[in-house]
């Protein structure tokens, strides 16, 4: 078996069944603030589904003899242990957490600069994470992460082979695909049809109970100090109720009407 | 139209006749408003017509209103306002239904229950969760994930849980894990005139706040009430009394509303592999099933494609299988029972004269075998575009499938019609999907002629009507022969007892 170390980056997200809310508290204008979280309280989360793609496929590199071993890692507070476990679960060989205090603002350059810190601590040769999380959207990570390592990426991977040394990737560009070669250690995120990902089974579940998971606060990694967040949110609210359709009898009562709601 | 006729659907067994159809009484519209709010509640006819069918072949009968009540206490009430006034209420779902169940054929308030979708009291050590009528299976199944186990009934359809109780569903999986029936272990239902019944006794329930707060979708009551000290009794063994819960599984709503099921969860096997295997006959692919079946090798799927339909759903999925007989097989089990399995199915299939086997284990790869056959439907009605569909449900004992399906075959061949035919052979169950044209009579009496043959055909070899889809509009004739007329006076003295007015989905099963 190759001695190929992975790393996978897991987030934990609002599950994306959930209908977001914003947080509660902020009630007329000109009274509390105005909320700028969403409901988290109580409310499901999961394994982001393009973590769970990444995971997926460095466990099917291990189960092909192309990895040694998987490590599961995520940047969050002490509910992602929760995540990580799914990860061991699914076949991760063990979990790291880089953690956060509650409330702290947590975006793609700080979960870059720690991940990158660990990369130089762990000393893989391939690191997967999913394109983007969905909470976000960011699709920013992985990026950044490469620029960080000074390491190759392969973005939007839709199909992965290893080489001696080296990953063949398959892209979804806009344009359509593009196949590239990357010397390891690279920084791979993974897209939408790299694979389908399997559920957790019972064994596997009681088995990662035993699977060690570290937890390491991420201000003590070392490496660059944790600049002030750039990014501030200024405003989050709901979208507007949708009004009820209206018909009308021909045109001219057509047009008349988007006059009136000054359409036109 | 035509094939109603051709079908001769006769009148119901209740009060009023068949089609009778009562306005509602004055300012009905305004007392439903009242108890749910304005916006749940629609005269609109796009939206009646939209709840008046489901995904048979029987034609729309639009209720005289839609509701769409957001907690138990409001379809109480809903019921209670119905009852007073003698109007008939129809349980909607998700309308994927195969029997015209959600028909109102004698108008009344159709109950459109998806708004309640609320998953609660999951419990992985009891194996046990709490829906909704809102929650489909592959919601819910999407909601256990990481948690090791599933649902693992599935008729095709993306069915609302509640509905599947209600029609008795079955699916692919039944083989290993069962019906509907022994996975409901406890069910909420809504009487006819408003009162609540737990089935298999109460647990504590959330109280519902004025205003219309809603439960989360994890249980956490957004009213401010707190959760359910206790939850709804799991139990697997009870001998307490009549099985009620067994009575409303399958009743298609004629009972009572279903407004919420407690479910038997199972562990997600270990390792899972799937295969095809084509014969030289028919009669060669069932045989192959029942020596499976009696090698007690535990196949959670067989199912049985006729060269037709293998043809079709291999077109249609753009998939390259040989035209002939075919199994379709699912083993589940650990690493290693799962390889002894595989080598008890190649000897039982190599002594039936079957191909060599080709194990997919990859999730996508059977993800894709079992797509082609859930898509037979549509790739049989590719056979005769333009034509419409409709589809056959008897279930035999095992011992008889063979010459059941055989003659079937030979019938189909013998009166000229388009009828692939798929199975759930390890139950005995199987179905035609007949493509003809409405349009032109002769075809449709020779249809209607082929379903009688073989809806005797199964009676007579000791089996069932229907084997999933349920009675419905269509059925019920074929009940009354299945049952006797013992049966079916036991049938309507319990629907009498629970609906005396005959309020609930009337002009079905009974």
């Amino acid at each position: 078996m190759a001695a190929l170390r992975v790393l996978v980056g897991v987030k934990r997200v609002i599950d994306y069944a959930v209908k977001v809310r914003p947080a509660p508290g902020g009630g007329a204008p000109g009274d509390l603030p105005r909320p700028l979280r969403v409901q988290t309280q109580g409310v499901k989360h999961s394994l982001n589904p393009f973590c769970e793609i990444a995971l997926e496929e460095a466990v099917r590199l291990k189960e092909k003899g192309a990895a040694s071993e998987v490590i599961a890692v995520s940047v969050g507070t002490k509910a992602s242990q929760e995540t990580l476990r799914t990860a061991l679960a699914v076949g991760a060989d063990r979990a790291v957490l880089l953690e956060v205090g509650e409330g702290q603002a947590v975006g793609p350059r700080e979960v870059a600069t720690a991940l990158a810190a660990l990369a130089g601590r762990l000393q893989p040769q391939l690191l997967l994470l999913g394109k983007q999380a969905i909470d976000d959207d960011c699709n920013q990570t992985g990026q950044m992460l490469a620029a960080m390592l000074d390491w190759p990426q392969g973005t939007f991977a839709s199909r992965l082979e290893l080489e001696s040394g080296a990953v063949l990737v398959e892209r979804e560009v806009d344009g359509g695909l593009e196949k590239l070669r990357l010397r390891l250690p690279a920084v791979l995120t993974a897209d939408l049809r790299l694979n389908e990902p399997r559920y957790a089974t019972l064994p596997n579940i009681m088995k990662a109970k035993k699977k060690p998971l570290e937890v390491i606060p991420a201000a003590e990694l070392g490496g660059t100090p944790p600049d002030p967040p750039r990014l501030k949110i200024l405003k989050l609210e709901e979208p507007p109720a949708r009004g009820g359709g209206q018909k009308v009898q021909d045109v001219p009562a057509l047009l008349e009407g988007l006059k009136q709601a000054g359409r036109i | 139209m035509a094939l109603r006729r051709v079908l001769g659907l006769g009148a119901a067994l209740g009060r009023r006749s068949f089609c009778s159809k009562q306005p509602l009484p004055p300012d009905f519209v305004e007392a439903l408003r009242a108890v749910v709010g304005a916006p749940n509640v629609s005269t609109a006819t796009a939206v009646r017509e939209q709840h008046g069918h489901d995904e048979s072949m029987h034609d729309c009968a639009p209720p005289d209103a839609v509701v769409w009540p957001q907690a138990v206490e409001q379809v109480q009430e809903l019921a209670a306002l119905c009852h007073r006034c003698r109007v008939p209420m129809v349980p909607f779902g998700t309308g994927t239904g195969l029997e015209g169940g959600v028909n109102a054929v004698q108008g009344g308030v159709c109950f459109d229950l998806s708004r309640m979708d609320a998953i609660t009291e999951l419990s992985l050590e009891d194996f046990s969760v709490v829906v909704e009528p809102g929650v489909t299976r592959k919601a819910l199944n999407k909601h256990l994930r990481g948690t090791g186990l599933w649902f693992p009934v599935d008729p095709g359809a993306d069915a609302s849980l509640c509905g599947m109780a209600a029609t008795g569903a079955s699916g692919t999986n039944a083989v290993r894990y069962g019906t509907m029936r022994p996975n409901v272990l406890n069910l909420r239902v809504v009487l006819p005139d408003g009162r609540l019944l737990h089935t298999a006794g109460p647990g504590r329930q959330p109280r519902w706040a004025p205003g219309g707060a809603r439960k989360g979708r994890d249980g956490t009551g957004r009213d401010g009430c707190p959760p359910a000290p206790r939850s709804p009794p799991s139990r697997r063994k009870r001998a307490a009394g009549y099985d009620l819960t067994s009575l409303f599984v399958g009743s298609e709503g004629t009972l009572g509303f279903l407004t919420q099921a407690t479910l038997r969860l199972h562990p997600l096997p270990e390792a899972v592999a799937v295969t095809t295997a084509a014969f030289p006959s028919v009669r060669a692919a069932v045989a192959c099933t029942v020596q499976v079946l009696q090698a007690a090798v535990p196949v959670a799927r067989i199912e049985f494609l006729d060269e037709v339909m293998v043809e079709a759903c291999s077109r249609f999925s753009k998939l390259e299988l040989p035209a002939a007989a075919t199994l379709l097989l699912e083993l589940h089990g650990s690493r290693r029972g799962l390889a002894e399995q595989q080598q008890q199915t190649e000897e039982i299939v190599q002594l039936n004269g079957g191909s060599s086997l080709a194990w997919a284990k990859q999730l996508e790869e059977r993800e894709q075998l079992w797509a082609m056959r859930h898509s037979a439907w549509y790739a049989a009605l590719a056979l005769r575009p333009g034509c419409q569909g409709y589809s056959t449900d008897v279930c035999v004992p095992i011992s008889r499938l063979p010459d059941v399906v055989v003659e079937t075959k030979q019938d189909l061949q013998d009166s000229g019609i388009t009828g692939p035919m798929v199975g759930h052979v390890g139950d005995g169950n199987f179905h035609c999907i007949i493509v003809f044209n409405t349009q032109d009579p002769a075809e449709a009496r020779r249809v209607h002629a082929f379903t009688e043959r073989l809806g005797r055909r199964a009676l007579a070899a000791g089996g069932t009507c229907t084997g999933e889809h349920g009675v419905g509009l269509g059925k019920r004739a074929l009940l009354r022969e299945e049952l006797g007329q013992e049966g079916l006076d036991t049938l309507r003295s319990i629907k009498t007892a629970l609906d005396p007015h005959n309020l609930m989905n009337p002009g079905k099963v009974l």
